[in-house]
């Protein structure tokens, strides 16, 4: 889960890291609340989405008044940054900067480990200077047994080459956002930038931070950071579910289980369109290892809650899941929706008493229902099937 | 022969006594496991019963692994504990230098992950897993959750990172068998790679070729096809999954997403061909190339 710059600031603040007040505001009123609270003085108001690039896009602006913050507030709030809709700003207390820098801490998946990078050249993006002057881009490994320690935090800083005389602020920066990725489990901890500012402190001026959704269990107060407005509905009403879906913008539903299986269905459906008006996956929706009438319904329910949806693709491969078992739900889910069931079936069963559940669909004989022999023949049929009622 | 797990292989089994661990170890035995344990310290001493045929097996439960390793020689561990006590659970084995730990357990938090690996790297253990299907050496030994019904032994190896397409490739070439199919787990870190696997099956006297079967996320493919190219000399069919995955959405396994540019299933496919990897557009595809491989 990615945070806004807004919640990075606070969680940073909590574990000692250097940082400017800061407070999020909705509504132009609350920002000039919020620029009051600050000491009336100059703030910066900056909008608040979770995509890079929102200066250039006009998304950040100085205020030197607290009207004056109410009103670039309004400029700001609802505009469109790169497809995402501001919804929040953060009135933040102006700096005066002297230096810009570059932090990062994150999961290094090639080496298995981790990695921190810094730059005293820091403000560009950062996959730019990684290309145009990979020199100036320290990259250090860190041992996930040890972390960044003292010692770690000056290989960094000596590496990157910070001057002497902000080392030792720099290096305790370090070692607090070390903290805040591993207290907070994050794979992602990002300064840009880190800066210096005239009066000689070092600051964390824009934070990035990934948590790690499989690490909810030991902290229940992430549940709170959740951009729950942002998520699409329907993927909302899965997750209500726990069911693991994606929303895509094609026309035929994909139910499967096992997330490898179903993104493959995905891809085969997608190729069957080709020779079908070019009907594409609608969904990803994985129903796991279960599969019993409930998720199977539910996962139904989701998918026929997608207008766009024209025909669904059921592909199971029964492993540990038994086909009769996933048959019932099949036939369950249907009675259970009734009349809210309007949209084609393709569904084809491998594995685990396949001959069952095979059986089971063949007498249920359900109108919708269409058997597919074979994963690429059931693709096929469900894209045919899309592209005739669209 | 076969690699990572033989007829030879004694496995205990960390979380037996719990509703998955019981069901899974008695759908091992079944197929042929030798289990000669389980671990829970707050049943040290006791035995759980568990069906075999007409007749059934008691299985010893031991209070640590270490315990349970002097007691029966056990070289394998098997992990289906929650995903708050993997941890403990993985540190314990590799602290008792179980040669092999497999990690069935579904979504462990990569911190930890990333530390009991670092772990085992420093102990000479190697893990399997997290979030896979584990693997089996068909006919000889089944480690975690793969069904052992689909197909018998034959001169495939399989490496995949997803359970459901580790089964389905097995059944699209289930008149041919495996030596040893392994799912390595669909986490951003995980303890065996394709590159591990493959090291494994080129010098395994009984695999003939190689299906290995990956997802977008990372550049574990990209690795391994460099480590094809240099190193093995069995043929090799690739599929890839995830071409209609868009970017910055996770895909069902925690490591499936493609992340700006890198991690697409169209770079990694474009690699492996690149290293002289045959690749399936559709499993069934695959399957067919390695049935003409077979079948020169």
């Amino acid at each position: 889960m990615d945070l806004f710059e807004y919640q990075a600031r606070d969680i940073f603040e909590k574990h000692g890291v250097p940082v400017l007040g800061g407070v999020v505001a909705t509504t132009p009123e609350e920002a000039r609340a919020a620029a009051e609270e600050l000491g009336g003085g100059t703030v910066v108001v900056k909008a608040q989405v979770k995509v890079g690039g929102r200066g250039k896009a006009g998304g950040v602006k100085l205020a030197h008044t607290p009207d004056e913050a109410a009103e670039q507030a309004a400029q700001i709030l609802g505009m469109d940054i790169k497809g995402h809709t501001v919804h929040r700003v953060m009135i933040a207390a102006g700096a005066k900067i002297a230096e810009e820098f570059y932090f990062s801490v994150l999961l290094d998946r090639s080496n298995r480990s981790y990695l921190a990078m810094a730059s005293v050249e820091g403000g560009m993006e950062i996959e730019q200077l990684a290309v145009e002057r990979p020199e100036a881009l320290a990259k250090v490994a860190v041992d996930p047994l040890v972390g960044i320690d003292e010692a770690k935090a000056i290989e960094i800083a000596e590496a990157a080459g910070f001057a002497d005389a902000i080392k030792d602020q720099v290096v305790d920066a370090f070692q607090k956002l070390w903290t805040v990725y591993k207290e907070e489990d994050a794979t992602l901890v990002e300064v840009n930038p880190l800066v210096l500012t005239e009066d000689g402190k070092i600051v964390a001026l824009d934070g990035k931070v990934t948590l790690d959704e499989n690490a909810g269990f030991r902290h229940p107060d992430h549940a709170e950071l959740e951009d729950k407005a942002a998520a699409d509905p329907l993927e909302a009403k899965a997750k209500e579910n726990d069911l693991n879906y994606v929303k895509l913008d094609g026309s035929v539903g994909i139910i499967g289980n096992g997330a490898g299986l179903v993104m493959s269905t995905l891809d085969v459906v997608a190729y069957a369109g080709e020779r079908h008006g070019g009907v594409k996956p609608a969904n990803f929706l994985d129903i796991g290892g279960g599969a019993s009438a409930e998720v199977m319904a539910a996962g139904l329910d989701v998918i026929l809650g997608d207008a766009q949806v024209k025909s669904v693709f059921v592909n199971v491969f029964g492993g540990i899941t038994a086909c009769d078992a996933v048959a019932n739900g099949i036939v369950g889910a249907l009675k259970v929706l009734g009349d809210a069931a309007t949209k084609p079936l393709v569904v084809r069963l491998d594995g685990n008493n396949v001959e069952e559940g095979r059986r089971i669909l063949a007498e249920a004989a359900h109108p919708l229902v269409t058997l597919a022999e074979t994963m690429d023949g059931g693709a096929d049929k469900a894209a045919e099937l899309a592209n005739a009622s669209a | 022969m076969a690699i990572f797990i033989t007829e030879d292989s004694k496995v205990i089994v960390q979380g037996m006594t719990g509703s998955e661990g019981q069901k899974h170890t008695t759908r091992m035995l079944a197929s042929g496991t030798n289990i000669v344990g389980g671990v829970n310290p707050r049943k040290a001493g006791t035995s759980v019963t568990f069906p075999q045929g007409e007749a059934s097996v008691d299985v010893p439960v031991f209070g640590s692994v270490a315990e349970a390793m002097s007691a029966t020689g056990a070289d394998v561990s098997v992990i289906f504990v929650p995903p708050a006590h993997t941890k403990a659970a993985v540190v314990e084995a590799i602290e008792a230098q179980i040669p092999l730990v497999v990690i069935i357990t579904e979504g462990v938090p990569v911190k930890d992950t990333a530390e009991f690996f670092t772990l085992a790297q420093e102990k000479g253990v190697r893990l399997i897993g997290p979030n896979c299907p584990g693997l089996i050496s068909p006919g000889l030994s089944n480690v975690g959750i793969i069904p052992a019904n689909i197909t018998g032994a034959g001169k495939i190896g399989l490496v995949s990172k997803s359970g459901t397409l580790t089964y389905q490739m097995m059944y699209e070439l289930r008149d041919f068998g495996f030596s040893t199919a392994i799912g390595i787990g669909g986490d951003p870190i995980i303890g065996t790679t394709h590159i591990d696997a493959l090291a494994a099956f080129e010098a395994d006297p009984d695999t003939a070729a190689i299906v290995m079967i990956g997802e977008i996320g990372g550049d574990a493919e990209e690795r391994a096809a460099a480590y094809i190219k240099e190193n093995v000399t069995k043929p090799v069919v690739g599929y890839v999954a995830g071409f209609t995955a868009p970017e910055g959405k996770t895909m069902g396994h925690a490591g499936a997403i493609v992340s700006g540019s890198s991690g697409t299933a169209q770079a990694k496919k474009e690699a492996l061909e690149a290293a002289g990897v045959k690749v399936g557009k559709t499993p069934s595809e695959a399957a067919e190339l390695m049935r003409e491989i077979l079948s020169a």
